[in-house]
């Protein structure tokens, strides 16, 4: 139905030509959906954008190739001819839910605006059409949220609405860009399986655009592999999973989180000890009970992960160990100390033993500060070197944690994404801490750099003996490196276990929901 | 949203009495009083004028009387015409001195809001350049020098226009209402694009496009109303400054407006007419910021409602 | 051991820090170059204008009379024979001075309140902000006005009105600074580091908050020193025998039929300066890529 080929798109800036797709060829059949798998900056999204004429030109510019669409070169058609087919042949569903519904109109008029633009019918029947619509994907009681603005909705509420908006002409072509990246997984999997059953319903064909591997394997039919602007590798699903051919492929397959640690429990007394833990936030109203009487203990020398959605209280708790927030009651003992009695300078020295590492490393390192001011900052405050002893244990950390020690006198922008959670990695364990909370150090990184980040987190913990709070929302990631997993859901906690014993046989109805929810089922039953 | 407006409307209350209460005790802080600078007035004449106006009294009494009289309106009489009182002089002058302002929120609005729109859907174009470089001009050029620049230009070499009077001839309130609003134009100019900007670059404009929408629909019913926000939210405090720039337009085009009222009463020290229009125009002008900042939130689904009741 | 580790360090490559990134992306930017050439060259005319006047300021030729521009007069005189060259150049010292006295009045108040606010939060930041409120929405313009009537015109009083003016928006930019930056993650990593509240603020805020307040100063001054032409076109601000541009072009308005070059030149003077520090201030916010200042 949609056939690509030799596509080439560029990016025209002063810096020079940015090559951002190569000669790409691709083909979506219908009644199928095409995944078209890659990291960011592989290209996917441009490659698909420029397809409908939505990447801005210039600085873009489609330097050749064909896409054939029933017959007809899409890239050839005018603004105006274009048009006509955006929204009623082939339509889209974006990444963020959030950013885009158009937050000033409600989602009726919205909903409508397709049909009421390309078909010309009446508002009343346009509007009947859309409350169909809204009760298929699974909108409770359209009728009165009909006339709601986009703010009245959760994320994955948004998100089907943005089908329906999508699907409201009928298309034969759906494109989803990402369009669970930015939901909690149990989230992902309704929208995902919902997709896959509105798509069956009505056998068209869906372009399918995700930097997730496991996310795609559950319901895509064909495989594209995109690495830096070329295609890599194509296949139906069961080969690329049973045989993947190209390197990068196969690496991306690795970096799919499959089974747990293999070590064995270390059996030892508890380092930190939590108990009847409160952290409530003032607001307008009642009081918001982030983390709402929550106890466990941490094992010395054990990653425990701590595992929830958003809003589950779980970053809450990694910061109230450390006293980033204030606690509102309860008891944080560590090694025998209670953290949320101490006085400033108390813990000013306890700081040195206990760390944290930020989810974003994009915005945990202070921008007007080398890699070099960075890394010496703690070692200077604890005493730990002298001004003039600190250059060779910055180079020594720089070693450790993988980057090159030519770079040290370097600001963050300069450095990628993984490379800046590397440097975030050394700051905190300068001071040698014997206890570390990692907030979802690495969902901000893609997959590959995820397990390479992963990888260093594990050999720095045996190295350094570390013991570890590993917060993540993403259960199949925290199965890698824990040796127990506390459930949170509503700050409360759901059920605490072993990691093999949780993923094997989950007590709570939630943690079973979770665990169903994790992509890429399809891909370990392989 | 009520409960939104009458939150703001509660918070304009101690504004409004601080402006009266500083006014008050500023004035009569003053060194010399209104009977004492000029001319020398015999010691008797000058008690019994001080006793007419009440100035013998107390000053918290002085300004107690002075709440009651403006809780019924009554702004007093004025010291230097004798028998005519402020309420008089204001409703004299504010009539021209509002049809000036609204002809210049008019320009302002219309040149301005239109500039920037279309500047802002071809950035770092010509279409983008022209308008922002007579943006910038007009920033620049303030109004006491745009104004005599005008009347240089349109009045005596070509004598197009007339450049004196309100009302009198033809044509003889197109040139202040330009110099009046000209800033203001820049500035809603700049403010528009900048709004304008910001909302087109926001994924929901990327969706209205993949819905097939023409350009200008997109612009239209997507763009516009976020990026005018900004605008409609910096209209109090333009119109703060029209109040204001009006004492200058009005002093340049001799315009019988209430600003040039104004000024003649500072330099009259006249106390009553300063405070009563002092009073006055602070009220206004915090009464529309009031006004402004409600539009701006009532613009915004979000916010209507975060204060509950409207939508 | 750490001797060739030593080495490292020094040899390793320099990297490029926000600051010479800006300063280049300024440098590209020939609007804003020129704009600080023009400045500069105003400021140490300004400075140096006692010693490089043409004329005394206040020698006077009343049988010359207003004469247009010629070789003895290159701006030509007023009508009591005054060179308005030097006219401008005294009238410049005063404007600038204005200009750049209450911006620092107000860059001093405004970042403390700000910083104070922003970094305490709670309560006195509500208490501290509602004050900044209620301030901001008293009519100022008309308040000057009223301070130059009641207590004559004092160019002390002046400085400190106008700077009183213009501290609010410093600080309210300031307290949302501070208030973002303390929710970024390397400012918690500080804390967890255990540097004192005094470091934080010195070593990871203001160096953070310094590109939106440099922006926002250099946009202060020029609406500054209209705010003191304003003034003094009334007759309200600057009175003789000192004399600013403000003044000048109130004269040159009043005869602006018969002289039009004593309207012209000071309006001239005024305009090139504000022109150059809006552009300035339009070229460090791009390049220091700060959004929503003033725009």
């Amino acid at each position: 139905m949609l056939s690509v080929e030799n596509l080439s798109v560029s990016f025209v800036t002063r810096m020079g030509t940015n090559q951002a797709v190569d000669d790409i060829s691709f083909t979506v059949q219908s009644g199928k959906i095409t995944a078209i798998i890659g990291e960011s900056g592989s290209g996917k999204s441009v490659a698909c954008y420029s397809l409908l004429g939505l990447i801005p030109q210039p600085p873009g510019r489609i330097d050749g190739g064909r896409a054939l669409f029933n017959g007809q070169d899409l890239l050839q058609l005018d603004t105006d001819e274009l048009r006509k087919i955006r929204g009623r042949d082939i339509a889209m569903v974006f990444q963020d839910p959030m950013t885009c519904l158009n937050p000033y109109m409600t989602i009726g008029d919205q909903l409508m605006e397709p049909l009421r633009y390309h078909k010309k019918v009446s508002r009343a029947e346009a509007r009947a059409r859309a409350l169909e619509l809204l009760d298929e994907v699974g909108i409770r009681d359209p009728a009165s949220t009909i006339d709601n603005y986009p703010h009245q909705f959760s994320g994955g509420m948004r998100q089907r609405v943005m089908i329906a908006m999508a699907l409201i002409n009928e298309p034969q072509l759906l494109i989803a860009d990402e369009p669970t990246t930015a939901l909690d997984v149990t989230i992902q999997a309704q929208i995902l399986a919902l997709l896959a059953a509105l798509q069956k319903k009505r056998d068209i064909g869906v372009l399918l655009i995700s930097h997730d591997l496991a996310v795609v394997a559950d319901i895509a039919d064909q495989i594209v592999v995109m690495q830096q602007g070329r295609i890599v590798e194509t296949g139906d699903r069961d080969a690329i999973f049973r045989n993947a051919q190209h390197p990068y492929t196969q690496k991306l397959l690795q970096a799919i989180p499959r089974g747990g640690k293999p070590v064995a429990l270390p059996v030892s007394e508890p380092l930190v000890t939590v108990r009847n833990l409160c952290t409530w936030f003032q607001s307008d109203k009642a009081p918001v009970k982030a983390v709402d009487d929550v106890s466990f203990d941490i094992l010395r020398g054990e990653v425990l992960g701590l595992v929830g959605e958003s809003g589950s209280g779980k970053s809450t708790i990694g910061r109230s160990l450390l006293r980033l927030v204030p606690v509102t009651s309860g008891t944080v003992h560590f090694d025998g100390i209670d953290v949320t009695a101490l006085q400033a300078r108390e813990l000013k020295r306890l700081r040195r033993r206990m760390q944290f590492i930020f989810q974003d490393p994009f915005a945990s390192l202070n921008p007007r500060m080398t890699v070099y001011d960075t890394l010496a900052e703690p070692l200077l405050l604890h005493d730990i070197e002298t001004r003039s002893t600190v250059g060779a244990h910055v180079l020594r950390l720089m070693d450790d944690v993988g980057l090159a020690r030519a770079a040290v006198r370097k600001y963050p922008h300069e450095f990628s994404g993984g490379q800046r959670q590397r440097i975030a990695i050394g700051r905190a364990l300068a001071t040698r801490p014997d206890f570390v909370v990692a907030d979802e150090p690495v969902s901000a990184l893609d997959v590959t750099i995820q397990a390479q980040i992963l990888e260093l987190m594990r050999e720095l913990g045996r190295e350094y003996g570390l013991t570890m709070l590993f917060i993540s929302h993403d259960l199949a990631v925290v199965r890698q490196l824990a040796d127990r997993i506390v459930v949170l859901h509503r700050g409360k906690v759901v059920e605490q276990a072993n990691t093999e014993d949780l993923f094997a046989r989950p007590q709570q109805a939630y943690t079973q929901q979770l665990l169903q929810s994790i992509p890429g089922r399809a891909v370990r039953t392989l | 949203m009520w409960r939104f407006i009458g939150f703001r409307v509660l918070q304009s209350i101690p504004v409004i009495l601080v402006v009266i209460t500083v006014t008050f005790f500023l004035v009569r802080l003053a060194p010399g009083g209104p009977f004492s600078a000029e001319k020398a007035v015999i010691p008797e004449v000058k008690a019994a004028l001080e006793a007419q106006y009440g100035l013998n009294l107390p000053m918290f009494q002085q300004y107690l009387a002075y709440l009651g009289d403006l809780a019924h309106g009554d702004l007093g009489p004025s010291f230097k015409y004798p028998g005519r009182s402020v309420n008089e002089l204001i409703a004299a002058g504010f009539p021209v001195t509002a049809e000036l302002g609204l002809y210049a929120l008019l320009v302002a609005i219309g040149i301005g809001g239109i500039a920037g729109v279309v500047a802002s859907l071809r950035p770092n174009t010509a279409q983008d350049y022209i308008p922002m470089s007579v943006a910038m001009i007009g920033i620049c050029v303030p109004s006491l020098l745009m104004g005599p620049i005008l009347i240089l230009v349109f009045g005596i070499y070509l004598e197009w226009l007339p450049v004196s009077g309100w009302g009198d001839i033809p044509g003889d309130k197109i040139l202040p209402a330009i110099t009046l609003g000209s800033t203001y134009a820049a500035y809603i100019a700049r403010l528009s694009r900048a709004g304008m900007l910001e909302v087109m670059s926001q994924d929901y404009i990327r969706t209205a496009r993949a819905k097939g929408l023409p350009e200008w629909q997109v612009v239209v019913r997507h763009a516009l109303r976020g990026g005018m926000i900004p605008v409609v939210a910096f209209l109090g405090p333009a119109f703060a400054g029209l109040l204001s720039g009006s004492f200058v337009v009005e002093t340049i085009f001799q315009i019988p407006g209430l600003g040039r009222f104004y000024v003649q009463a500072a330099f009259n020290r006249d106390y009553t007419m300063i405070l009563g229009a002092t009073v006055f125009l602070a009220v206004l002008i915090v009464v529309f910021n009031l006004l402004s900042d409600i539009l701006a939130a009532w613009m915004n689904p979000r916010l209507r409602s975060q204060y509950g009741g409207g939508a | 051991m750490s001797a060739p580790l030593i080495t490292d360090i020094a040899q390793a490559e320099q990297g490029t820090s926000l600051w010479r990134d800006a300063w280049l992306r300024l440098r590209r930017n020939r609007l804003a170059v020129l704009g600080l050439a023009v400045l500069c060259f105003f400021v140490l005319v300004a400075l140096l204008t006692p010693w490089i006047a043409p004329y005394g300021y206040a020698q006077q030729n009343l049988e010359l009379g207003a004469t247009p521009p010629s070789a003895a007069h290159w701006l030509g005189t007023d009508i009591f024979g005054r060179d308005l060259l030097t006219q401008i150049m005294y009238g410049g010292r005063v404007s600038l001075a204005v200009g750049f006295i209450a911006t620092a009045v107000a860059l001093v108040i405004g970042v403390t309140w700000g910083a104070i606010a922003g970094y305490a939060g709670g309560k006195l930041d509500a208490a501290m902000m509602r004050l900044v409120d209620i301030l901001y929405a008293l009519p100022f313009m008309i308040f000057i006005v009223l301070l130059m009537v009641v207590f004559g015109r004092n160019m002390l009083l002046l400085f400190l009105a106008i700077g009183a003016v213009e501290w609010l928006t410093m600080a309210r930019i300031m307290r949302s600074q501070v208030q973002s930056l303390r929710q970024q993650e390397f400012v918690e990593a500080a804390i967890s580091l255990g540097l004192s509240p005094a470091t934080i603020i010195r070593r990871h805020l203001v160096p953070n908050a310094l590109g939106p307040i440099i922006v926002y100063t250099t946009l202060t001054i020029p609406s500054v020193m209209l705010l003191e032409a304003f003034l003094s076109f009334l007759g309200l601000g600057v009175q003789p025998p000192q004399t600013s541009w403000g003044l000048l072009i109130s004269y040159g308005a009043e005869s602006l039929e018969e002289y039009p070059w004593l309207l012209l030149y000071p309006g001239l003077a005024l305009t090139l300066t504000l022109f150059s520090l809006n552009f300035l201030g339009d070229g460090l916010r791009d390049a220091l890529d700060v959004r929503g200042a003033k725009d």
